[in-house]
């Protein structure tokens, strides 16, 4: 029994997720988001306020004695459901998951506190596209400060304070003022990717950058999942629901067997996400068998979620191709989730050295 | 109420008053159904407690523990996992005296005759006749197809029309068939594999008393759902081992086979190790939530699921024999009482795993009521529904 991963929801977990999805029905309608995404300020920061300091989201993962909620990876598995369901424009994967889980490695106590509180946004500048113990790159450190450009930088736009390796192997706290951050045109327009430059900027090393680099990223590839699942989720559920409504040929589109038989096909695959999703973050709470869990979670998360996001535009018809109708969103978001923290391919790979499945 | 410190105190009582090792097998089995420790949740006087279903747990662990005898599951699961639960939800007193111990126990081995030539996917459409004689017997004629088991049970559960002027539905019943009667004859079925596995059976005069009757006469149908809810529950809810299935053996013959290797097919192994790791997940939380008492309509998916699985794994196994992969190991026919799907070589998985999408609801079947039923998309135009079964195009 015990080896078993808990899969299911608690009654906590399902509470705190009635509270966000409330919360994003209030504050984050699909409108709003497609508005902001051609604005000045992508980042919605009212709406992180009220998740990170109203609600507490932001330090789920650190420990209450340095100012977190001391919950786990499962509760914040289920707030990224429910962001990825609305696709919410907030640095919540990035500066909650993977920059707090790069502070705990290195044990950086103030910035930990800073984080968790949601008043300070903090972002590894690691390439988004960087899979678990993939190589990165790093700044160059002269003369006690660093130098470089350090692209695909997730959420960067909206950091206060930047992660950054550097090249003597430690990772340096830089201060947002200190860097140059440009935003790059992104794919996902809800989770734009920036460059960051440095030329003699000031940086305070919080420790060393290979173990927390990898546990981040490990921690931002399991949660990912979740995020996923919600995306897809959102993309069957809208989809079901449009073509019970929408009729042609004198009949609701959806019962059509050759419609009916893709969306039970696309059920079956997001349902079994949900399972690989849960034992993700059920694995990184426990610390049971973690690295094979993720890297299965992510070898099946990606292609899900595009899939999934690929069909509800198709289904849709025409309406599916607007720029006003929020599926595009959800597209674009998962096709940008399948190449964050390596792509499923890339999570193949390491599983076949992790389960002893040896390449010719 | 029976709790588990209750049921383990009962467990120890029986294993005390009947030490596996100085007891006969079928003595205990019998000792073990009266005991109410056979399946906990059924009823006190029919092997049960009245007890939660995930109790069962803690008895069959304290019996393995002590060496005691099984009744052998894999021998007896049409009876365990269909008839029983139909025989306890529908039958007479009588009938679940006589019957219940007996299938439990392996004393008597159950089939089912529901599967016709002319009625597979539309089941309701079949054609087996049984005529009540005067107020006597009924009186059975027609032909039952891929029953397993059949050459060696001793009752069947059937369901045959006995009023072909109403809308197939509603003109059917069901009964439980004396199997030794002589007027049921079995022939193998050859597969594709080789062997026979199931049956065809031949029902000629065959006399039922009415007695033998489940359920109200044209209310078979409504019976027969819940024997075929039975059957799903059955294949979804498994437990496995990480590479407990199909993967299991092919990952080992990658792992001690290195010359078979090519890039084409590493590819391919990872992607299915994935997804059989993924399912084996997924029936995980399936089973989960069965056990905290919130099932999940992934039941149906599940099937889905391994029987794409099971065919993928066994091609590529093929596949990765190379030179190996066209040879068989043995055409022989044979009428196995046991199936074991990965007991065999990589070429009568690959044929017998076609056998999975088509046994126990089609897949296309199961995609039609996972949209139907779980996504609540409409139903298929139905032009069958009330027209008399006997005007119905064959």
């Amino acid at each position: 029994m015990s080896t078993q991963p808990d899969l299911l929801y608690s009654e906590e977990e399902e509470a705190l997720r009635a509270a966000v999805r409330d919360l994003l029905t209030d504050h984050c309608d699909a409108a709003g988001v497609i508005a902001r995404t051609e604005s000045d300020a992508p980042h919605d920061l009212a709406l992180w306020k009220s998740l990170a300091d109203g609600m507490g989201l932001a330090g789920l993962l650190v420990p209450e004695a340095l100012g977190g909620q001391g919950a786990t990876h499962r509760e914040a598995a289920v707030v990224l459901e429910e962001l990825g369901r609305a696709v919410a424009p907030v640095p919540y994967l990035s500066s909650a998951v993977v920059a707090i889980e790069a502070l705990l490695a290195c044990g950086d106590e103030e910035l930990l506190g800073r984080l968790a509180s949601g008043r300070t946004i903090g972002v590894l500048a690691v390439g988004l596209h960087t899979a678990p113990g993939a190589g990165h790159r790093t700044a160059r450190l002269e003369n006690g400060s660093l130098h470089g450009e350090l692209t695909g930088v997730a959420d960067a736009a909206a950091a206060d304070v930047l992660l950054v390796p550097a090249d003597d192997g430690g990772l340096y706290a830089v201060a947002a003022e200190a860097a140059t951050v440009t935003p790059q045109v992104s794919l996902d327009l809800t989770r734009p990717v920036a460059t960051v430059t440095l030329d003699g900027a000031p940086g305070r090393r919080v420790g060393d950058a290979e173990p927390a680099v990898r546990r981040a990223l490990r921690a931002g590839a399991g949660l990912l999942a979740s995020e996923q699942l919600g995306v897809a989720d959102w993309a069957l559920t809208e989809t079901v629901r449009y073509l019970k409504e929408r009729k042609q040929f004198n009949r609701p589109v959806g019962g059509f067997q050759a419609i009916k038989h893709r969306l039970a096909q696309l059920w079956l695959e997001v349902v079994s996400l949900r399972a690989v999703a849960r034992a993700a973050a059920d694995a990184l709470t426990t610390g049971a068998d973690t690295d094979v869990t993720v890297t299965v979670a992510q070898a099946y998360a990606g292609p899900v979620a595009v899939r999934a996001t690929e069909e509800a535009v198709q289904l849709h018809g025409g309406i599916g191709m607007t720029w006003e109708h929020p599926a595009h969103l959800h597209l674009k978001r998962a096709k940008a989730d399948s190449i964050a923290y390596g792509t499923a391919g890339a999570h193949r790979e390491a599983l076949a050295q992790l389960v002893d499945l040896q390449a010719p | 109420m029976t709790d588990a410190a209750e049921l383990l105190r009962r467990t120890q009582e029986l294993l005390a008053a009947h030490p596996p090792a100085g007891t006969g097998r079928l003595e205990f089995l019998r000792a073990r159904f009266d005991a109410g420790l056979a399946w906990v949740h059924f009823p006190e006087g029919l092997g049960g407690l009245d007890a939660p279903r995930s109790l069962q747990a803690v008895v069959d662990a304290e019996l393995e523990a002590a060496g005691a005898p099984g009744n052998d599951p894999r021998r007896i699961g049409i009876g365990l996992g269909m008839a029983a639960p139909t025989i306890l939800k529908y039958g007479t007193e009588e009938q679940k005296r006589r019957f219940l111990r007996p299938l439990w126990t392996g004393e008597e081995v159950w089939c089912q005759l529901f599967s016709e030539p002319g009625a597979g996917s539309d089941l309701a459409a079949l054609g087996t006749r049984a005529v009540r004689e005067s107020g006597q017997d009924w009186v059975v004629n027609g032909q039952k197809v891929w029953t397993s088991s059949a050459h060696i049970a001793r009752w069947a559960i059937l369901i045959a029309r006995t009023d072909p002027d109403l809308p197939k539905h509603r003109g059917i019943t069901y009964f439980l068939c004396d199997m030794t009667d002589p007027g049921v004859e079995v022939r193998p079925l050859r597969q594709i594999t080789g062997e026979a596995e199931f049956n065809e059976v031949f029902l000629t005069d065959v006399r039922i008393p009415d007695s033998r009757r489940l359920g109200e006469v044209g209310d078979g149908w409504r019976v027969a759902q819940t024997t075929l809810n039975n059957e799903r529950v059955a294949i979804g809810g498994m437990r496995l081992p990480r590479e407990g299935g199909m993967i299991g053996p092919v990952s080992k013959t990658w792992r001690e086979r290195p010359e078979l290797r090519t890039h084409d097919l590493h590819q391919r192994l990872l992607k299915l190790w994935v997804e059989a790791e993924v399912a084996r997940l997924t029936s995980e939380r399936l089973r989960q939530q069965l056990v905290a008492g919130q099932p999940g309509p992934e039941g149906a998916g599940m099937k889905l699921a391994f029987a794409r699985l099971n065919q993928e794994i066994s091609g590529l196994e093929v596949e990765l024999g190379g030179e190996e992969g066209l040879l068989y190991d043995d055409w022989t026919m044979r009428r196995p009482e046991l199936v074991d799907f990965t007991g065999r070589d990589a070429g009568y998985r690959y044929l017998r795993s076609k056998g999975n999408s088509i046994e126990g609801g089609t897949s296309e079947v199961l995609l039609n009521i996972v949209a139907e039923r779980v996504l609540g998309l409409p139903a298929e135009p139905r032009t069958d529904k009330d027209v008399a079964w006997k005007d119905l195009a064959r």
